[in-house]
């Protein structure tokens, strides 16, 4: 395969060697305590969000400036979602959706600057957010309701025939809800940054590389949007997901 | 050669180019490695949030609001203040004017007063030196007719003496006195 491609003008694919985790330091195994890229943009987007909302809040001022404009903004944005979807009792769950919906905000963004690293572009990651969300719902919806959290899965306004098949569905569709909550974002983020990758490989070709640097500079306009509405996708559904936790009979 | 360098980092999920086989996505290998980092790094960040950004953009907003109402509240106070300092104006504006009116009026009549008194100080002191004037006149006209008379029998005299005739002195008084009184 790669001698073939080196004999066809250098023209090479590798479009998902940007996701593989690399050690920072030396060549070893990869065990769970290692250094990696993963650790490395993991910990920019953690000091990101930090530098957003810890220094840039420090003023505290009465009429903020830019960074703390943006710090309040995302604030309120969030804020104002968790009481639209949740209500009131949701408000006390907002600093564990916040943290969510800044992690995945700049995590995709971080991701988007040249030779960085997608975290959140792996299926373990989103899986880790979407089962750990979906499991914390669940629990919290039996603790919170008991045994008549599963009233949500029984359908009392439909004919009582249906109610069995109904159930049956419900059930099906609450299980696989974490499995599209976290392939969602993964597939997004890493089929946009593949995409991109592809783009690049052809621009080596000089008759149609102006065509792969116009799609390049597409799917990344494309993927901006991406980033930031998969950010929202994913907590908004975590709000619904606790919103049935918490109001299970609607 | 080249593949040697990778040859550490070859294993089910690279190859000897140091390109993926398959997806990175779903080696095994790797896997355990990105979720322990992901639960620090959610676990920092959860930390950072709650501990210190969050209440500290909850204070601010509270503040900017209580700010707000407190300065739309003191914005209404000084509103009603300047209201009443302008009703307050205005009285103080017509008080004055009719204390003004009231005193020019008082200054009139004073004057009124001052100028009758003076008027018929005046008129009365005229009246007197009218009188005296009369007065001399009369005394004046009075010794000027006797002066005529005077002088009439004088010179009646004489040209009596001097076409020769004897001098009757009670003669020509009474005709003089005749004339003059006739004539005057």
């Amino acid at each position: 395969m790669a001698g073939e491609a080196s004999e066809e003008g250098g023209l090479v694919f590798h479009p998902l060697d940007q996701f593989i985790v690399k050690p920072l330091f030396g060549d070893g195994a990869i065990s769970f305590y290692t250094l990696t890229n993963v650790t490395l943009w993991l910990a920019i987007a953690v000091l990101a969000a930090a530098l957003v909302f810890v220094w840039g809040t420090s003023g505290r001022k009465i009429v903020p400036g830019r960074l703390q404009s943006v710090a309040e903004s995302i604030y309120g944005f969030v804020y104002k979602m968790v009481e639209d979807v949740c209500g009131k009792d949701g408000i006390k769950y907002f600093p564990y959706i916040m943290t969510l919906f800044l992690f995945i905000l700049f995590a995709n963004y971080l991701a988007l600057l040249p030779m960085s690293y997608s975290p959140t572009s792996m299926i373990a990651i989103t899986a880790v957010l979407g089962f750990g969300v979906f499991i914390v719902v669940t629990v919290l919806g039996f603790v919170l309701n008991g045994p008549s959290f599963l009233g949500m899965f029984w359908m009392k306004d439909a004919p009582a025939v249906l109610r069995p098949i109904i159930a049956v569905i419900e059930v099906i569709s609450y299980f696989v809800r974490p499995v599209s909550h976290s392939i969602r974002l993964a597939g997004n983020v890493m089929a946009g940054h593949a995409v991109i990758k592809v783009f690049a490989g052809f621009a080596a070709l000089t008759l149609v590389s102006p065509v792969a640097i116009l799609g390049i500079t597409a799917i990344y306009g494309l993927e901006v949007l991406v980033a930031g509405i998969q950010a929202y996708v994913f907590t908004i559904l975590t709000c619904v997901y606790l919103k049935d936790a918490l109001h299970p009979h609607h | 050669m080249a593949t040697d360098t990778h040859e550490a980092t070859a294993g089910a999920c690279v190859d000897g180019g140091g390109s993926a086989i398959g997806m990175p996505q779903l080696c095994a290998d790797w896997i355990p490695n990105q979720i322990f980092w992901l639960v620090i790094a959610l676990v920092a960040l959860f930390y950072i949030l709650s501990r210190v950004a969050l209440p500290r953009i909850a204070s601010v907003l509270a503040e900017r609001s209580g700010t707000i109402t407190n300065d739309l509240g003191a914005a209404e106070e000084l509103k009603e203040r300047a209201t009443e300092a302008e009703a307050a104006y205005d009285k103080a504006l017509a008080d004055a004017r009719a204390q003004a009116n009231e005193i020019v009026a008082k200054a009139k009549a004073d004057i009124q007063a001052e100028l009758d008194v003076e008027l018929s100080k005046a008129d009365a002191e005229i009246a007197a030196k009218t009188a005296e004037s009369e007065k001399a006149i009369g005394e004046i006209r009075d010794n000027a007719l006797q002066s005529v008379a005077d002088v009439a029998k004088d010179t009646a005299g004489e040209i009596v003496t001097a076409l020769g005739g004897t001098v009757d002195q009670d003669a020509i008084n009474a005709a003089v006195s005749a004339r003059v009184g006739g004539g005057s």
